[in-house]
């Protein structure tokens, strides 16, 4: 009696243990998925901030005047210009 | 002698036992009693509170949608910032954390003051989004009573250009103009709520439940091509600047799908910072304002009498002397032309001509035709205030008013109605619907004009902007154009003033197969010049020349420089 007494002790125990065990790995876990989430709103601000750049440096009046003034590009002659007729077949790639 | 070593037998009586024992039972009872009381009937009101102690409902925010012209660029996007706000009973700063304070923020030291000191509130918001990294060197300064909030601000990389159009939303992040006014309920999206365990340190430790998940707003794709509308805004600008006008607005429609691919207005402003705004900028011309269109409305009345079988386009019309009296009114012609077929009145723009030809319609009918092309209801593109306008009813109106009416007079329509009603000529009698919103599908419109019609009235309106026409300088090199000019006295009072107008062209591009319809209005210009030929229709061949190259529509027309007319030219009407 004693002896089955001093095993159930045991394995109740070693439950305990796991138990405790298990509720410590979970939080670790939720921790961890916890400051992926954040980090996955701080790369999701920075990419609006991003795109707000980008938009930003590739607005069409920047561009033009990039490209007239920098570069000194400029709209070609249109007597210098020849226009290529696509066959039909061609035309839709 | 000793007590121990002869122990006297002591006989208790055994009532005291008996009292331990039922002492002892009771207790024992009073603590099963309490813990029974406890675990069974008071559980539910005893875990709510054990769970207060340690579970928060954490808010979580939702982003309000991007707003995206057609290929993807963004127009507005929200970012996170921060609000300084702060409990003035609670905040101890030294002087020197103030001045530092105020630097970081961007307030006079003394404004800070007044705004912690003079108030009995105790909730002052000391300065409303600032930027991240600011925010996080105001926490560094550790003041306490000092709090931050998250926010979202709103930003407008388009700025000017794109002003109109767009809109803007209010410091708490709600709609107040334009498409994000009219979109507000799609882009907002809701914010949730979750349950969390926390622990001592404000960890969160655990999720108990989500109380309601967080819907981000939807992006909205727009039909707006933002290299059109630049292009269009730095046109209308340059034009109204050079006229010295008061004000200028521009629409252009792609004729297969009906999306807006432009809307300009002159004068705009900068829509991240709106510190100073005043009526004028704020005014959506395109959509929201009423004016009259003068003669760009005569290919209606034209079309009309085609429709009805009254002329051909070759039919003659008298219009010599150039004037026409009808009960005490005179309609004057800006120069007399004699006899010219009808082709003739559309391409000189002769009062005169449309005048005589509205007379010989039914009024019923070129109101009812009035209304088929959409006047005098709003255009349903769902954009707050959009202006139906008028078309009074047929049996109030007087003979001078059923010739006027033929030339644009006495009714009121908006820019982008006039555009929509010339997609009709465009796309052989079918009226289009419109989106603001990306399609990018072809759609069927409502027949209002048979196509016979339809392509008459092309070959009229391109002739218009030939040599001899009223708009030579709508020309583009490459392409063949179709358009018509309008030029009207300003309402003023009541009456028509004598030397404010409003110059307009309306007009599409290729002529032989229409993909772009562009409708421009420029507001009092008055630097010399008013015609519509003269100061509308250059900005339509502007745009026009680089939307089509933009859109890579195929030349219909050989790439040769244009000869532009002399001064005076060219014909000229005179509304």
């Amino acid at each position: 009696m004693a002896k089955l007494n001093l095993l159930l002790l045991l394995v109740l125990l070693a439950c305990a243990f796991g138990l405790v065990t298990s509720q410590h790995q979970g939080r670790k876990a939720f921790a961890a998925l916890e400051s992926e989430l954040a980090r996955a709103r701080e790369l999701d601000v920075e990419y609006g901030q991003l795109q707000l750049e980008a938009s930003t440096w590739g607005l069409h009046a920047r561009v033009a005047k990039v490209a007239a003034d920098t570069l000194g590009l400029r709209a070609p002659d249109p007597r210098r210009v020849r226009v290529i007729e696509l066959a039909p077949a061609q035309s839709r790639p | 002698m000793s007590y121990a070593a002869a122990p006297v037998p002591v006989r208790l009586p055994i009532w005291r036992a008996r009292f331990v024992l039922f002492a002892f039972v009771s207790a024992f009872a009073v603590l099963l009693g309490r813990s029974l009381w406890l675990q069974a009937v008071q559980t539910g009101f005893l875990q709510e509170r054990g769970e207060a102690r340690y579970s928060r409902v954490l808010e979580v925010p939702a982003t309000r949608g991007r707003i995206l012209d057609r290929r993807g660029d963004a127009l507005a996007i929200s970012t996170p910032v921060k609000s300084i706000w702060a409990i003035p009973e609670d905040l101890k700063a030294t002087a020197a954390q103030l001045r530092q304070l105020g630097q970081l923020l961007g307030v006079e030291p003394r404004e800070l003051e007044r705004r912690l000191t003079g108030t009995s509130r105790d909730f002052v918001y000391l300065k409303r989004q600032i930027p991240p990294e600011t925010a996080a060197r105001v926490a560094e300064l550790g003041i306490p009573g000092l709090y931050q909030q998250r926010e979202f601000r709103r930003y407008y990389p388009g700025g000017e250009t794109m002003a109109h159009v767009v809109g803007f939303t209010g410091v708490d992040d709600i709609g107040q103009e334009g498409i994000e006014l009219a979109f507000q309920a799609s882009l907002a999206g809701a914010s949730g709520s979750r349950r969390v365990i926390k622990d001592r340190l404000g960890h969160v430790v655990e999720d108990i439940e989500a109380i309601r998940a967080a819907q981000d707003g939807k992006d909205l794709r727009l039909a707006l091509d933002s290299k059109l509308q630049s292009l269009a805004f730095t046109a209308l600008k340059h034009a109204v600047e050079t006229h010295k006008a008061k004000g200028g607005a521009l629409v252009a429609l792609d004729t297969r799908t009906g999306e807006v691919l432009a809307l300009a207005n002159v004068p705009s402003y900068n829509p991240n910072n709106r510190a100073r705004l005043t009526g004028a900028q704020l005014r959506n011309r395109v959509i929201t304002d009423l004016f009259e269109p003068g003669s760009t409305l005569k290919p209606f009345t034209v079309a009309l009498a085609l429709d009805l079988g009254q002329v051909t386009p070759e039919t003659v019309i008298q219009t010599a002397p150039g004037r026409l009296t009808i009960a005490r009114h005179t309609i004057h012609d800006a120069h007399a032309g004699g006899a010219m077929s009808v082709a003739q009145v559309i391409q000189k723009s002769s009062n005169v001509g449309a005048a005589k030809i509205a007379l010989s319609l039914p009024r019923e009918e070129m109101r009812e035709n009035f209304r088929r092309v959409g006047f005098g209801a709003p255009p349903q593109l769902g954009f707050p205030g959009e202006a139906a306008g008028k078309v009074r009813e047929a049996r109030t109106w007087r003979p001078i008013e059923q010739a006027t009416m033929a030339y644009g007079h006495g009714i009121s329509v908006s820019l982008i109605q006039l555009a929509r009603a010339y997609t009709a000529f465009a796309r052989d009698g079918e009226l289009l619907p419109l989106s603001l919103v990306r399609t990018d599908m072809p759609v069927a419109g409502r027949q209002v004009l048979s196509a016979e019609t339809a392509r008459a009235m092309r070959a009229m309106l391109e002739a218009a902007t030939q040599p001899g026409g009223t708009a030579p300088r709508a020309r583009v090199m490459g392409w063949r154009v179709a358009g018509k000019t309008g030029t009207a006295h300003k309402l003023e009072n009541g009456g028509y003033a004598s030397h404010k107008y409003i110059a307009s062209f309306v007009g599409f591009a290729p002529a032989s197969d229409p993909r772009l319809v562009i409708a421009v209005m420029i507001d009092e210009p008055s630097a010399g010049q008013y015609y519509g030929g003269a100061v509308a229709a250059p900005v339509f061949a502007q745009v026009m020349q680089g939307a089509l190259r933009l859109m890579n529509v195929p030349h219909d027309a050989p790439l040769t420089p244009i000869e532009l007319p002399g001064e005076g030219e060219e014909a000229r009407e005179s509304t």
